[in-house]
């Protein structure tokens, strides 16, 4: 049973071995070994998609509650317009038309 | 195979170590392949961790005593159901079932996690493996379940208590609440250390965390039930310090889970955030470390040892670093936005926050006062019900009020003409309910009244919100009230499910305060033939029985139950005496009625040879909402954690880098 038990454990502890060290397995020298930590400019984007998706969520909510009555015309007209502005200028700063920037900051140029 | 077993942890400590080590480096330095392979050795320590449980599992059904553990828990007279929970009956075992659960979720956790953020979940695992290295090196080191002896011919037995039902489940699902725990607060230290303070931590363990939550409130739940039926008191929550050290996490856990939408909705109490996934889960470390370490007097203290002093320094470290690492990062966790207005739904969540954790601070006073009154005065001072009892009336009651405060006021800020609007409906039901309730005679107790009251308010503007976003759903074009109930469920899951799991609250509150406010009792000493009168209840001795078991000898007074002339069957209750240590349980008798809520329960205090047994009797109203509201709960838990394809696919579309900014 000793044996048995001594033979198992070592088979797990191989196999363990074997899957920790998979990925130095299958990629013995790769191109490149860094993890994609964001930049600057993918933080920025980021923050700002958070902040457009804030806003268009709020928007949303407010929309919804206006309609079921739990929000009074009065307050409505008093939150909409500044979520309206938050949501459109998030959104006017994440045009794609900066792509190309996003992509030559990723690929490190 | 006790050596699998031991090699089994050993190895899996190596790979906690190899996580914790080489997943710090490769964060650090940014290296690829060293993470994944980091985040492979957390896979492997489950699958390693799960072998040596399936040896202990394997020695527990077997009755093989030449384990220590199993012969000092088990006995081969015991079902196998209860062979396997003694997994979790000793030291030993609950501890490798923390590992084992831990590793589970960790695993989880990273293989989940890959899709949410590579350089998040670089950080994450050095911090699991920081928290599996500690488990692993308790079950290897300090209590390992694989100890061996010469093989006894019979085991010690399981202590009478843990003999139920509600012992397969409780326990584990507790443990499932504890160490989920573990999981927000990794990835929370993972963002820290990478400097990311974005919302993909939150998005990455907000169901983790609700899981948590759920498994945290359906095991203290099944716990009460277990402590109703099993211990035979009369009640099912007696702020034992075990019974509060699982509460604890739970309030801030609750209170996270409400915070947390703050930060998603408004940017805001980042700081805030960071300190209540850090006290979840040093509490849960609390709580894991007072029902293990036998350091203060509890129901629970079978398992008392002397692994106090590790977790105690575990817990120093664990707060040190979380603490450390938070105020480090408090320049980059300054919130952009602030509170518009004292009446909005984000400053009612603020307000319920400041309740939830003051409630959750008085029960952790409550609980290290006897301790450090012991530590300084050498004399240890019981904090008992009275003290928690009022903290619960006053942090309690103005919860539950804005419970349904909450619903019915907008985010950012409300204009009170709006609000009288939209409280005029809940709050007439609430006046309508309390002044017939005080017509009914129920202001022989005003906290009872008071809670009732609020009860209905907060089921008002419950159903209320429901009522309104249907016919909204209605309007905008559902083909029928089901599809539009259903449509506005499905769209906004958190929202409505959060409404169940707080009808589910008022359930608790209303069998809480009906089953200790308006609780009737009566005892006397019956002999066959002789009667007792409790409330509108009669009950007559018939006989005593006696009936022997594979394990026990059982001794029940048979009673006959009558209320208001009608027959209602007879009751069973009296006292087991088992064999193996000779050890005697309570055995309650409860006629519940499922029509009011209400509960018969009879306990017996003592059985005479001379056919005579004193009784005590209890009539609880309302009880039975408190288990009701347990079914509730998971209801609503389920709700909100259903996946929303339209969530995800918005998430997806935010974290998949497709546009840059106009200006970085």
């Amino acid at each position: 049973m000793t044996l048995l038990a001594l033979a198992l454990a070592a088979a797990l502890a191989v196999a363990c071995v074997v899957y920790v060290a998979r990925p130095f397995l299958r990629e013995p020298a790769p191109a490149v070994d860094r993890l994609d930590e964001p930049g600057e400019l993918e933080r920025r984007r980021l923050a700002l998609a958070e902040e457009r998706d804030r806003a268009l969520g709020a928007l949303k909510e407010l929309e919804f509650d206006h309609r079921t009555g739990a929000v009074s015309d009065e307050d409505y007209r008093a939150l909409v317009g500044p979520l309206r502005r938050t949501a459109a200028e998030a959104l006017r700063a994440l045009e794609p038309r900066a792509t190309g920037e996003l992509g030559r900051v990723r690929a490190g140029r | 195979m006790p050596e699998l077993g031991r090699a089994a942890l050993i190895v899996a400590l190596g790979l906690a170590l190899y996580a914790l080590l080489a997943g710090a480096y490769a964060a650090w330095s940014g290296r690829r392949r060293l993470a994944a392979s980091a985040q492979n050795a957390i896979l492997a320590a489950f699958a390693a961790t799960l072998a040596a449980s399936l040896v202990l599992a394997a020695a527990l059904l077997r009755d093989d005593f030449s384990f220590t553990y199993v012969q000092e828990h088990t006995s081969s007279d015991l079902s196998s159901a209860y062979k396997l929970s003694a997994f979790w009956g000793g030291q030993e075992g609950s501890l490798l079932l923390w590992l084992l659960i831990l590793t589970g979720y960790s695993a989880a956790a990273v293989a989940f996690g890959r899709r949410v953020g590579r350089d998040l979940l670089a950080w994450v695992v050095p911090v699991l493996g920081g928290v599996c290295v500690f488990f692993a090196f308790m079950v290897t080191v300090v209590a390992s379940p694989f100890a061996t002896q010469p093989a006894p011919a019979e085991g010690a037995g399981m202590t009478a208590s843990l003999q139920n039902p509600y012992m397969l489940a409780h326990p584990p699902l507790l443990y499932l609440g504890y160490v989920g725990l573990a999981i927000p607060w990794a990835f929370a230290m993972g963002a820290l250390l990478s400097r990311r303070t974005d919302e993909r931590w939150i998005v990455a363990t907000r169901r983790w965390t609700l899981a948590a939550w759920t498994f945290l409130g359906v095991g203290q739940l099944l716990g009460a039930h277990w402590a109703y039926e099993e211990i035979g008191w009369g009640g099912y929550f007696a702020w034992d310090p075990v019974e509060n050290a699982a509460l604890m996490p739970w309030l801030a856990a609750t209170a996270f889970l409400h915070s947390v939408m703050i930060q998603e909705k408004r940017g805001m109490l980042k700081v805030w955030n960071m300190i209540l996934v850090v006290g979840a889960f040093l509490l849960s470390l609390f709580g894991t470390f007072l029902t293990r370490s036998g350091v203060v007097n509890s129901i629970h203290s079978f398992t008392q040892s002397s692994i106090g002093p590790w977790f105690l320094f575990f817990i120093v470290l664990a707060t040190g670093f979380s603490l450390a690492l938070v105020f480090s990062r408090l320049p980059i966790l300054r919130s952009q936005t602030r509170l518009e207005s004292l009446i909005s739904r984000e400053a009612t969540f603020l307000y319920n926050n400041l309740l939830l954790v003051a409630l959750c601070l008085t029960i952790l006073w409550g609980v290290l006062f006897p301790l450090v009154s012991e530590a300084v005065r050498g004399e240890a001072v019981n904090v008992g019900g009275p003290y928690y009892n009022f903290f619960l009336r006053s942090f309690g009651l103005p919860l539950l009020l804005l419970m349904g405060i909450g619903p019915l006021i907008a985010w950012r800020r409300a204009s009170l003409r709006a609000l009288g609007r939209t409280f005029l409906v809940p709050l007439g039901v609430a006046l309508a309910v309390g002044l017939v309730l005080l017509v009914l005679g129920a202001g022989s107790s005003i906290p009872g009244l008071i809670a009732y009251t609020f009860s209905a308010f907060v089921l008002a503007s419950i159903a209320f919100e429901f009522v309104r976003g249907t016919r909204a759903r209605r309007a905008l074009g559902a083909s029928s009230w089901p599809a539009a109930f259903s449509s506005l469920v499905s769209r906004n899951r958190r929202r409505y499910g959060g409404y169940i799991v707080h009808a589910a609250v008022v359930l608790l509150a209303i069998g809480v305060a009906g089953s200790s406010a308006y609780e009737t009792v009566r005892e006397g000493k019956l002999r066959p033939g002789q009667e007792l009168r409790v409330a509108d209840y009669t009950l007559r001795l018939r006989s005593i029985e006696q009936r022997e078991t594979a394990n026990a000898v059982q001794v029940r007074a048979v009673l006959d139950v009558e209320r208001d002339g009608s027959e209602l069957g007879s009751l069973r209750a009296g006292k087991n005496t088992y064999r193996v240590g000779d050890e005697v349980s309570n055995e309650v008798g409860i006629r519940s009625d499922l029509l009011t809520g209400e509960d018969l329960f009879v306990t017996t205090d003592r059985i005479d040879g001379d056919d005579s047994v004193y009784v005590k009797v209890f009539v609880k109203p309302l009880v039975n909402f408190i288990w009701l509201a347990g079914i509730v709960f998971i209801l609503g838990s389920l709700v909100t954690l259903w996946p929303d394809a339209r969530e995800q696919r918005r998430l997806l579309l935010r974290y998949e880098p497709q546009a840059a900014p106009t200006e970085a």
